[in-house]
């Protein structure tokens, strides 16, 4: 974004007002996220800096915050901290519960979505494929329906899954969904698929499909064509789909505060009670936690790119 | 193919099967190739759409049915009709503006009576406490005493409270008595049927719904006018700074992109609450009186600012793509043709932003108006938007049926967006970071 050297002085001044304000955005995108990161040690029960975390006086900082997201919700909090004790953190603290259950479900989510958009994927990209446009939009919608919207119907159905069976005067109760991991985990991966789907699916875009044909001409039967031609060459793309659906289950909260049951708390949810509730800076070393873990995220799904980009022949960007 | 010189594929074709009586062309089975070509693709077709079928399949049980049955819930509620059967049948028999007689009372009563019994009396007056409010204890209290009632019930029963007399009441019941009605519509538009059976807009203090669709537009429109404005020079720098830097200031966009929303929600309320960051800035370079803090947060400027920065990435990326692809030459040639900058941008440049700039104002809007998180929590009650107010009656007063009728109203409008989106973008062109 080099100035011409034709620029008039007036262009001049645009530019370095376009700089500044380019600048003031940046900061407004990333400000309030690193806010959070020091204020995390605060030393007080505030979410302001103190005079001392302004002075760079130790004294003012504490690890306080990060200890308390380890014992809230324990049994014993202030007992030695020997074997008993991280076995109480382990099965007690409410924090700990929640990363638990975020891994769960936010794992057993991704491998649902993985595989079933994956191999949607796969079928989409074929051009014989009957009815493309208004399945891909059906399959998609998920992402693009207000969550609100999603989590009200999955909650009716999952307090009775036959009740779309039952005729009148003759409900037919057939278990819940609601309240149980394998509910949160079908609402989740219904939620990730889109994710999955376009990713996947930008990655066949640069496939070549000679190769597969060349891979059936050579004998190889479409199981062999499947795991040794087509997944190495799209496995960036199911990667970084499975994270984004990954990222997804592992932020949602709306569909868990509906049909999670209280064994089924995840990070998010203890966050949006403690925001609505109970408001201290446990939430703010909660936040710098995720942010780290955006940050290695954020980091995999570049490398990702960039591998798959290599692959297709493209010097990455 | 007539008169012209033999096909030369058409050689090897005949080779393979040879040329059958009726002149058709035959494979080297012996049938038709017009068939065989026919039947591979069906294959084919059939392969392919087997890859889609489970994940159609899921999605169709997991999310398109419980939606479709949610949105059932909007025209249909049999929380009256089902347990009042004996005054569904004298509504039935009687026209509209037939006070209610001694045989009225007396099928009301029964239903009263054996409502009370199986205990399903709550439900039945929760159904009219939607559109008589104050009248559930009305159901609940009359059901403990109407064991103790003597015919005639057209006197003894408005004795146990006068409001079984009114005409109101019994209007509010009929429509009730059947459970496929379109009240609850009209309700979520800020209307309802007045006593004659017309419909009339609601008294102008009950007129809710209308100005939450209002609001919600408006913030949303407001939200993508910000996006825009904020995301359009950056998505430039990216795109004309050469490409080292440009990863490096991409990281800025991409990591809240990436970070929770509810971290990004938090970092807000950190940051814009009355004892918050900036408020506690702006004290200290004295902009501001320590007493005249801002009030920022848990309104609706509260729910405009985190909302533009949540859904400031969903702007800047496809921009950023589109604008990536634009030849810098061209905007060169019309400076060197004599156009200012400013021409050159207006004229040359910013109309090939401009697919960029539709999928990224679609795609905004779309999910700012159905977004919940953040004005749940940063949007006091003047930041609350229409999807709040489902939350509201999904959660706290329970009328589920209104909450249905609203989310079909919310639902119909991101639909039509949605298909606009699809037809001017392509929903499989969505870039994610």
């Amino acid at each position: 974004m080099a100035l011409p050297t034709y620029a008039s002085p007036l262009e001049r001044v645009w530019h370095w007002f376009y700089i500044a304000l380019c600048t003031a955005i940046l900061i407004f995108l990333i400000a309030p996220i690193i806010v959070v990161i020091p204020l995390s040690f605060n030393a007080e029960p505030f979410f302001t800096f103190t005079p001392k975390m302004l002075a760079l006086d130790p004294d003012g900082f504490s690890m306080r915050w990060y200890d308390s997201l380890l014992t809230f919700g324990m049994a014993q909090p202030d007992y030695p901290r020997d074997s008993n004790w991280w076995l109480d953190v382990w099965h007690n603290s409410k924090w700990v519960r929640a990363t638990k259950n975020s891994f769960i479900i936010g794992i057993s989510a991704t491998i649902v979505a993985t595989i079933l958009g994956t191999l949607a994927a796969l079928g989409l990209s074929r051009p014989e494929m009957p009815f493309r446009r208004p399945i891909m939009a059906i399959l998609l919608s998920p992402m693009i329906v207000p969550i609100i919207i999603t989590a009200t119907g999955v909650f009716f159905f999952y307090s009775n899954p036959c009740a779309i069976f039952a005729t009148a005067g003759n409900p037919t109760p057939c278990g819940r969904l609601a309240g149980t991991y394998l509910g949160v985990i079908l609402a989740h991966a219904t939620l990730g698929i889109p994710f999955v789907i376009i990713t996947v699916t930008a990655t066949l875009v640069g496939f070549d499909r000679s190769l597969s044909r060349a891979a059936a001409s050579l004998g190889a039967n479409p199981r062999t064509t499947f795991f040794k031609v087509i997944m190495p060459l799209i496995l960036p793309g199911v990667i970084s789909g499975a994270l984004f659906a990954f990222v997804t289950s592992f932020d949602e909260v709306v569909a868990v505060l509906f049909i999670a049951g209280p064994d089924q708390q995840t990070i998010p949810r203890q966050m949006w009670n403690g925001i609505r509730e109970q408001i201290s800076p446990q939430i703010l070393a909660a936040a710098t936690l995720l942010v780290l873990f955006s940050i290695a995220l954020l980091t995999t799904v570049e490398m990702l790119r960039r591998r798959s980009e290599r692959l297709r022949g493209v010097t990455p960007s | 193919m007539a008169n012209t010189l033999p096909d030369p594929h058409a050689a090897i074709v005949i080779d393979a099967g040879g040329v059958a009586p009726d002149g058709q062309l035959n494979a080297a089975d012996g049938r038709s190739i017009s068939r065989a070509l026919g039947r591979s693709q069906r294959a084919a077709r059939r392969r392919a759409f087997l890859l889609v079928l489970p994940l159609l399949l899921f999605i169709v049980i997991t999310f398109v049915v419980p939606i479709g049955q949610m949105l059932a819930r909007s025209v249909y509620n049999d929380g009256f009709s089902a347990r009042m059967p004996a005054v569904g049948e004298w509504f039935a028999a009687h026209p509209v503006g037939t006070p209610p007689d001694e045989a009225a009372y007396a099928a009301l009563v029964s239903d009263l009576a054996k409502s009370a019994a199986d205990k399903s009396i709550g439900v039945v007056g929760t159904r009219i406490n939607y559109d008589y409010p104050g009248t559930r204890s009305l159901f609940t209290s009359t059901g403990r005493k109407v064991d103790d009632l003597r015919p005639p019930f057209i006197e003894t029963l408005p004795k146990v409270n006068a409001k079984w007399a009114d005409p109101a009441l019994w209007a509010v019941m009929r429509e009730a008595s059947r459970p496929l009605t379109p009240n609850f519509y009209l309700a979520a538009m800020d209307r309802t049927k007045n006593d004659a059976g017309k419909v009339v807009q609601v008294a102008p203090q009950q007129r809710v719904y209308l100005m939450l669709f209002l609001r919600t537009f408006i913030l949303s429109l407001v939200i993508t006018g910000l996006t825009f404005i904020l995301g359009f020079p950056i998505a430039h720098l990216l795109a004309t700074l050469p490409t080292r830097k440009a990863n490096l200031l991409m990281v800025l966009v991409l990591l809240p992109f990436w970070t929770s929303l509810l971290v990004r929600t938090t970092a807000w309320i950190v940051l814009l609450q009355q004892q918050g960051v900036i408020n506690d800035l702006l004290v200290w370079l004295g902009f501001l009186d320590n007493g005249s803090r801002l009030q920022m947060i848990y309104n609706r400027t509260g729910t405009l600012i985190a909302m533009t920065h949540v859904l400031l990435p969903f702007m800047i990326l496809p921009l950023y793509s589109v604008m990536r692809s634009i030849n810098p030459s061209y905007e060169r040639a019309a400076r060197s043709l004599g156009a200012t900058s400013w021409t050159a941008f207006r004229r040359v440049y910013f109309p090939q932003t401009l697919p960029g700039l539709g999928a990224g104002a679609l795609l905004v809007f779309i999910l700012a108006v159905g977004y919940y998180i953040t004005p749940a929590l940063v949007g006091g009650s003047s930041g609350q938007l229409i999807s709040n107010m489902i939350a509201v009656h999904m959660t706290e007063t329970l009328n589920w049926s209104l909450a249905a009728a609203l989310a079909a109203l919310l639902l119909g409008g991101v639909l039509i967006l949605y298909y606009v989106y699809d037809r001017l973008v392509g929903i499989d062109n969505l870039k994610l970071g």
